[in-house]
């Protein structure tokens, strides 16, 4: 997406008047630790999905599907709140390695 | 449209009653603010007048003055029309959130009653709070009566709320000496104020559920830079808009306004620059001494944020010579904070007057017209070059 120079942002002040534009900046490169869920423990409460700060427990016909890994920050609230611990943090370097 | 003048209504009221009643005649949707000496007669008075129904302002009595600006900036961007009053550490209080108000570009207006920072303790004028803020991004306009106080607090709302600037606006009148002084001014009638100020609409009011927007998000190394450059662009564009509303309100009033206003200027030899109520004692010393045959003028700057360099250097680029005068101490600097910006003005234009800086009327040190002529008599010496030394002087100091 290129920059707009001064003169070309229309708005003044910073202001945003197009709602739910957070998709469009991936966060995902700030994460640390990334949440791993185990399957085989997950019963799909839905806990997580109310939990994240950053709506990024991808959701599909009432089943937790993973972790949107473009935004997930690896704050950790999901591993934190899960009531059956079947979301651990892993660190994001041997979690790109698939090392967990 | 050709509009009548208006036969003004001849009052006398003290600058803080001045701006209390133009706030009651803008009525403003909500005015937030901290009672602090010498501004208190604003926000007692108002406070009457919205306790009596006679505004329609939602009146917020805050626990402070940094809760009073933060209030001010919510209740613009929710778009409302906006008003507070502060003095001295008040505005200190406020510093912080001023660059929140000026950086969302919300339209507030403020009535400033300057006052001096401590310590140690003084209430008096001087403009110490005002030059504390004045790299805020709020434009500042400056009040030589209560006349002016009265005009400045109406026009402050136009300017700010143009849809070109949309910067926040405070106009500054010297504590006690407008702020508690007696004097005669023209009130306008209620309904012709009304219409001047006519009906805010805001662009992207936080009410509106139906086109939600984002006020004030994280603005990091990508635009933040940009975002300040269109701050800085709004107030090159005040520089055109300001004399606009002035002419307009001359027009109604037969005061007319502009940047700045030069007394016997013209064809002066040795020239003044000051800004408030010290511009008052001026013009009567002027008066003297071009009895006297001494070619003496003044400078009355009235908008100092944006600074009118341009005007200013071309009004006195001529002078032999020129003292300005800074109520205010930059601690550590070469000279005070209007000083810098009228020799800048004046180098930056090609032109090389000498140029003289006198600090006075710190806590509210009385500037007499005597102390005036001392600095004329000292401009003809420095122009004949029987008085040399750094360029940052004292008057009504004893030494």
């Amino acid at each position: 997406m290129a920059l707009k120079t001064w003169k070309e942002i229309e708005n003044k002040g910073g202001l945003i008047t197009d709602a739910g534009n957070a998709e469009e900046y991936e966060t995902g490169s700030w994460r640390s630790h990334r949440p791993i869920i185990d399957m085989d423990r997950c019963t799909h409460c839905m806990i997580c999905w109310v939990y994240c700060p950053d709506s990024s427990i991808q959701v599909k016909e009432g089943k937790v599907t993973g972790i949107d890994l473009a935004h997930c920050k690896g704050c950790g609230i999901c591993a934190h709140e899960c009531p059956r611990k079947a979301i651990s943090m892993v660190e994001e370097a041997s979690a790109k390695e698939g090392v967990h | 449209m050709v509009l009548q003048k208006v036969k003004g209504n001849p009052v006398a009221l003290d600058g803080d009653r001045a701006v209390a009643e133009a706030m009651r005649q803008m009525n403003p949707d909500v005015v937030a603010a901290y009672p602090i000496t010498p501004q208190t007669e604003i926000v007692m008075r108002f406070s009457e007048f919205v306790a009596n129904g006679e505004v329609d302002t939602e009146f917020i009595p805050v626990e402070s003055e940094h809760a009073a600006m933060s209030a001010c900036i919510g209740a613009s961007a929710a778009g409302g029309r906006v008003q507070t009053a502060t003095a001295g550490a008040g505005l200190a209080f406020m510093w912080e959130v001023l660059w929140v108000a000026s950086g969302t570009r919300l339209p507030i207006v403020m009535h400033l009653v300057n006052r001096s920072l401590s310590a140690p303790l003084n209430i008096h004028c001087d403009h110490s709070d005002s030059m504390g803020a004045r790299d805020a991004g709020w434009i500042q306009l400056y009040d030589e009566t209560v006349q002016e106080a009265y005009d400045n607090a109406i026009q402050a709302l136009r300017i700010a709320e143009h849809p070109d600037v949309m910067l926040p606006t405070l106009h500054a009148l010297d504590g006690f000496i407008l702020g508690h002084g007696l004097e005669r001014l023209e009130l306008l009638p209620d309904d012709m104020v009304r219409e001047f100020v006519g009906v805010y609409k805001p662009e992207h009011p936080l009410l509106d559920v139906d086109h939600p927007v984002t006020y004030g998000p994280m603005d990091l190394t990508d635009y933040f830079f940009e975002h300040k450059r269109q701050q800085a662009a709004a107030m090159e564009k005040a520089l055109e808009i300001i004399p606009q509303i002035g002419e307009e309100y001359g027009t109604l009033t037969g005061r007319y306004y502009g940047l700045m206003e030069g007394y016997r200027l013209e064809d002066a030899e040795f020239a003044t620059v000051a800004l408030g109520s010290t511009a008052g004692t001026i013009k009567t010393v002027v008066d003297e001494l071009r009895d006297q045959g001494v070619k003496a003028g003044l400078l009355k700057l009235r908008c100092f944020r944006p600074f009118p360099a341009t005007i200013l250097a071309k009004a006195l680029g001529d002078k032999k010579a020129i003292a300005v005068l800074d109520r205010s101490l930059s601690f550590g600097s070469q000279c005070g904070p209007l000083f810098f910006e009228v020799v800048t003005a004046l180098f930056t234009h090609s032109f090389n007057p000498k140029v003289v800086n006198y600090a006075y009327g710190l806590g509210g040190r009385d500037t007499v017209p005597e102390q005036i002529h001392q600095i004329y008599r000292d401009l003809i010496k420095i122009d004949s070059k029987e008085l040399t030394g750094p360029p940052l002087r004292y008057l009504g100091l004893r030494e």
